[in-house]
């Protein structure tokens, strides 16, 4: 007994002191992360302007009008349209290029490392390429032009007919590398066995992809999925610099609005309502995926 | 299907189909890039008036100085410099630490720290940015470098210790138990055995901090007022104007802006992509 106690009072110490590990970064997750979150959710039912620490609560006010404001569900369906786009398109492409690479054909090393370049560039970098671009004077009008096409010119992201489909393609352009390169992982995680298994029993081409290869990568092409909705719903950077919204709420998305509804008009209430609104509908998402990865566990 | 499988011509169409197809989406990943480049060589007149893609002078650098010195481009590199180097020592130290400790220490409420990260990384809070920018500046960090390093590392620490965390369970415990019974104490252990093996998982935590540091916009466009902090991301704005861009000069100042990142990539390819890949699973 009495070599017990002090072999325990010995553990609760070390249990102890061992915090020391985690401190660092706890405090500083805690005071940068944790509190800001909620924060938000307290700010949420202020009218605060950020500035000053005085703020009267207002119950649900905010989440009333958040939620009957037409620019921000105009916002909210901009963001589907890029990932709705995202997930036909550049997920697509993105497919039937790891698809091709993970034949082995010859340079396939050599495509992969030139596939992934557009997504190691900043979303800020890629907006203004593209800005210049699409510019009335840039490529796009500039090949139309040469080859007699005059009358298809436009003012890609002066234009409300062509500004949202514009920014979707730039960002789709960067996107195309991330997707396929987590499809090529999950192509190459596909057992060499069951390939050589099939040619065996005499699988041509066509039957080992619709029966081996398609549901090997359901649970890579479920994340893919949800991790493309995420991205192109919190899309900002390429907005921010390609056409800051416009014109007029043409390219509307939520983080733009959260941004000019804090920094432009100084309403940190308003602001940290739609963070809470915006964040609750991407949980959705993300719960989808969580659920989806469990039930592969099990 | 038999006879396509033995038909050398169907084998050869598809090899042909695939290549074509690969060729095309390689000239589509690079070719904004290389009219990128080819503006910038470009002279003030000219972007608009010499539609080729080769420059009259190819070896026309001028944009190269003038978007260097212009508006504190040269000031906004070296801070991205700065952060980049002092958010990732700090996230590395941080990270390893508490991944070590959440790995093999015995502690109080360890659970509750490694489900509090994890939590985060699981739930997206995009306008958490609004809210960061009110805590910074009511602790009196607003424009400040302090008061954009540390959110960064905040932001930073939950993929860090996730990553750095899988690493240390899959290490064998034998070694700590070897030194443990010979005398080392935890902290050696973790310094001086630990971290070396560990290099593999530090060079991908490195890689993927440095990409959002590097990359990183809406926190410096929120946080700072004073042009002397702001990194590279945000300094490319000083050559947009309202009216008018000089993109002769923007195309210049993107691409020094992605040469850091294009040079470390092209060396390092293989931790690059694991690293990123890593990062985008999250568990």
């Amino acid at each position: 007994m009495s070599n017990i106690a002090p072999a325990s009072k010995r553990l609760d110490k070390e249990k102890m002191f061992n915090l020391v590990y985690v401190v660092p970064a706890v405090l500083i997750f805690m005071v940068f992360s944790i509190f800001p979150i909620y924060r938000t959710i307290q700010y949420s039912f202020t009218n605060s302007n950020g500035v000053t620490f005085n703020h009267n609560y207002i119950g649900f006010d905010n989440y009333v009008q958040a939620l009957t404001d037409k620019i921000w569900w105009q916002g909210v369906g901009n963001g589907l349209f890029f990932a709705i786009a995202a997930l036909i398109f550049m997920n697509s492409i993105a497919l039937l290029l790891s698809l091709s690479v993970n034949t082995g054909i010859r340079g396939n090393k050599a495509y992969r490392v030139i596939f992934y370049i557009p997504p190691i560039l900043s979303g800020i970098v890629v907006g203004y390429l593209w800005k210049w671009i699409y510019d009335p004077d840039g490529l796009i009008n500039l090949t139309l032009n040469a080859v007699g096409l005059k009358q298809w010119t436009h003012a890609w992201l002066g234009e409300t007919g062509t500004a949202l489909t514009s920014v979707s393609i730039a960002s789709m352009w960067q996107g195309v590398g991330g997707s396929f390169i987590l499809f090529l992982a999950g192509l190459q995680g596909i057992p060499a066995q069951l390939y050589e298994a099939a040619k065996i029993d005499g699988a041509g081409r066509l039957q080992q992809l619709i029966y081996i290869t398609i549901p090997s990568l359901r649970r890579v092409y479920t994340l893919v999925n949800i991790l493309t909705i995420l991205g192109a719903m919190q899309i900002f950077n390429h907005v921010y610099s390609m056409t800051n919204g416009g014109p007029g709420y043409a390219t509307e998305v939520p983080a733009l609005r959260i941004y000019r509804e804090a920094f432009r008009n100084g309403d940190f209430g308003m602001a940290s309502t739609f963070s809470v609104l915006f964040a609750l509908m991407l949980f959705v998402v993300s719960f989808i995926q969580l659920k989806y990865s469990q039930n592969d566990d099990n | 299907m038999k006879s396509q499988e033995s038909n050398p011509s169907g084998e050869k169409r598809i090899g042909l189909l695939n290549h074509g197809f690969l060729i095309v989406w390689a000239i589509i990943s690079l070719f904004p890039l290389v009219w990128m480049i080819s503006t910038s060589l470009k002279e003030n007149n000219e972007i608009y008036t010499n539609p080729g893609l080769l420059p009259r002078n190819v070896l026309n650098f001028k944009n190269y100085a003038d978007a260097w010195m212009f508006g504190e481009f040269n000031v906004y590199f070296m801070n991205s410099v700065l952060y980049t180097i002092v958010i990732i020592t700090a996230v590395v130290f941080f990270s390893s630490l508490a991944a070590y400790g959440l790995s093999r220490l015995k502690m109080y409420g360890k659970s509750f720290v490694y489900y509090m990260f994890l939590a985060s990384l699981m739930i997206p809070i995009p306008g958490v940015f609004v809210a960061i920018y009110i805590v910074v500046y009511h602790l009196g960090l607003g424009n400040s470098r302090m008061g954009y390093i540390l959110p960064m590392i905040a932001l930073s620490l939950p993929i860090s210790i996730f990553i750095l965390k899988s690493f240390f369970d899959e290490m064998s415990k034998e070694i700590q138990e070897a030194a443990i019974i010979d005398g080392a104490n935890n902290f050696y252990i973790y310094l001086n055995i630990m971290l070396p093996i560990l290099r593999p998982a530090i060079a991908t935590i490195i890689i993927l901090n440095m990409l959002s540091v590097w990359n990183e916009f809406s926190l410096a466009l929120i946080l700072f007022t004073d042009n002397a902090f702001m990194p590279i991301q945000k300094g490319l704005s000083v050559f947009v104007g309202q009216y008018s861009t000089r993109y002769e000069l923007l195309m210049a100042a993107t691409t020094i802006s992605i040469i850091p990142i294009i040079l470390i990539y092209m060396l390092m390819q293989k931790q690059f992509i694991q690293g990123l890949t890593a990062g985008a699973i999250k568990g």
